[in-house]
């Protein structure tokens, strides 16, 4: 199995060295414009927040998977998890919160042995709309987690699950051999609970992000195509597709800079920029804590180790109004949330 | 300068080709653009005519743009390649059928 850049003592591990990248070569030398200047030709300029909606909390970085896109260069070997003291902090947010949506993510978030209390509780809040991200394989990884989607339907969680393509080749190639069985066995497994029927209130959304250097297509052509596949191939169902673009830090940067896409990756991402994807993306109304307990503008920031340039940059001192009167931190990166139909963790921005 | 004559950044360039000619240039890429889009036909299938094209036409620009545009639309590569044996089938069909001239041909000039 591959190892996450942190173990293997990649020089990308470090984030400056990613963020001197982003900053450097085509941009640096004037090839391809600044994020700043683009969003700064249509008064965007620094990039504010709008009403926070959603409050986007990572439990840890571990996961039983490897993925080679990994933004959050998860696997098996990092130990960075959310204590329960952290999510006691974080449960008095959600309780407090303008916010309507909790987001939980990782790693697999299901790894965090304080998983189940924490939603148990974060679910006692009464948030409108309670998501998961779960990737499907952590289901069927170990006897502890087969149940967890009755565990999941008994507290109304509204699962999104990533799934790179319908075909076993596509899938196991970006996430590791035996992922496709497993996932698709994982997704039979909560439609028989009523996830992602027609018809449901348990909501299953799938998330594609391309299994390479290439941005997604059109979000609605693609989620056509799964449905069919998946429902003519395994019979079965899910609600909507996001499709995400890849943005060009930690594995997938890495994979960028070997496989000598990162250049044509970098304009393709400029070139489909789209200014009118620029006030919806994702930062505008979403925070991010990290497990523990840094606050940042989205999860991809978190990544790169850019808190936010707030007052408040922990939860201990957690306020909203200061925090939401900040400017966006930015970089080459956010061209990845701002190509053709835009990209955020709910799929398509524009 | 690259010493070649085709330029794999090149293709990044094309749209340069309207700065010496803008009025002719944009007609073409509002004209193309207009062509893939969704119609009778799909945008997935006209990807693939594309792909199956680029390769009769062996325009190495067009087979990279294609090859990335199936990849980004979710087309498999057992598709894309059967798109390129369409167009192949059909070319080396062309050379083909113009065996019948030279059977023609030669049953004309033969006693
Ligand atoms: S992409 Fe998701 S499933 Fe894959 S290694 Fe990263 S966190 Fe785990
Ligand atoms: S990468 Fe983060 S900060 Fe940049 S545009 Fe996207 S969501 Fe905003």
């Amino acid at each position: 199995m591959q190892k996450s850049l942190k173990s293997r003592d990649n020089e990308l591990a470090v984030t400056n060295k990613q963020l001197e990248i982003l900053n450097g070569g085509i941009f640096a030398d004037g090839e391809l414009p600044y994020f700043k200047d683009k969003i700064n030709e249509i008064g965007q300029f620094p990039l504010r927040p709008k009403k926070l909606e959603i409050l986007q909390i990572n439990v840890g970085y571990m996961c039983n998977q490897v993925c080679e896109h990994c933004h959050v260069d998860a696997g098996p070997d990092r130990k960075e998890i959310m204590t329960r003291e952290t999510m006691l902090l974080c449960l008095d947010i959600i309780r407090n919160t303008g916010a309507h949506t909790l987001d939980l993510t990782g790693g697999a978030p299901e790894m965090n042995p304080d998983f189940r209390w924490f939603v148990e509780e974060a679910a006692k809040a009464g948030i409108k709309d309670f998501i998961v991200r779960s990737n499907l394989t952590i289901i069927r990884a170990n006897k502890k987690y087969y149940d967890l989607p009755d565990f999941f339907k008994k507290h109304n969680v509204h699962v999104i699950s990533s799934m790179p393509h319908y075909t076993r080749g596509k899938t196991d190639k970006q996430r590791g051999d035996g992922v496709f069985d497993k996932s698709i066995k994982a997704l039979q497994e909560l439609n028989a609970r009523g996830y992602g029927m027609p018809e449901s209130g348990l909501r299953l959304d799938l998330v594609y992000n391309p299994s390479g250097a290439y941005l997604p297509g059109d979000q609605m052509a693609l989620e056509a195509d799964f449905k069919k596949a998946l429902k003519e191939d395994f019979n079965i169902q899910f609600h909507n597709l996001f499709a995400i673009t890849n943005l060009p830090i930690a594995r997938f940067l890495d994979y960028l800079i070997a496989s000598e896409n990162y250049e044509d990756y970098m304009y393709s991402l400029v070139e489909a920029y789209n200014p009118a994807a620029v006030s919806g993306v994702m930062c505008t109304n979403t925070i991010s804590i990290s497990w523990d307990g840094w606050i940042y503008d989205c999860d991809f920031n978190q990544m790169l180790d850019l808190k936010v340039a707030s007052k408040v940059k922990h939860i201990k001192d957690y306020n909203e109004d200061i925090i939401n009167d900040r400017n966006i931190i930015i970089s080459q990166h956010c061209y990845g949330c701002t190509a053709g139909a835009g990209s955020s963790c709910q799929g398509t921005v524009a | 300068m690259a010493d070649s004559y085709y330029n794999s950044a090149d293709l990044r360039k094309f749209g340069k080709i309207t700065e010496w000619s803008e009025e002719i240039g944009n007609k073409f890429f509002d004209y193309y653009g207009k062509v893939f889009e969704e119609g009778a036909l799909s945008a997935r299938e006209k990807s693939l005519i594309a792909l199956a094209v680029s390769h009769v036409v062996k325009c190495p620009y067009c087979i990279d743009a294609y090859t990335k545009d199936g990849l980004q639309k979710g087309i498999t590569k057992e598709e894309m390649m059967e798109a390129v044996h369409a167009g192949a089938a059909i070319e080396s069909g062309a050379t083909l059928v113009h065996g019948v001239q030279m059977m023609n041909k030669y049953n004309k000039l033969s006693m």
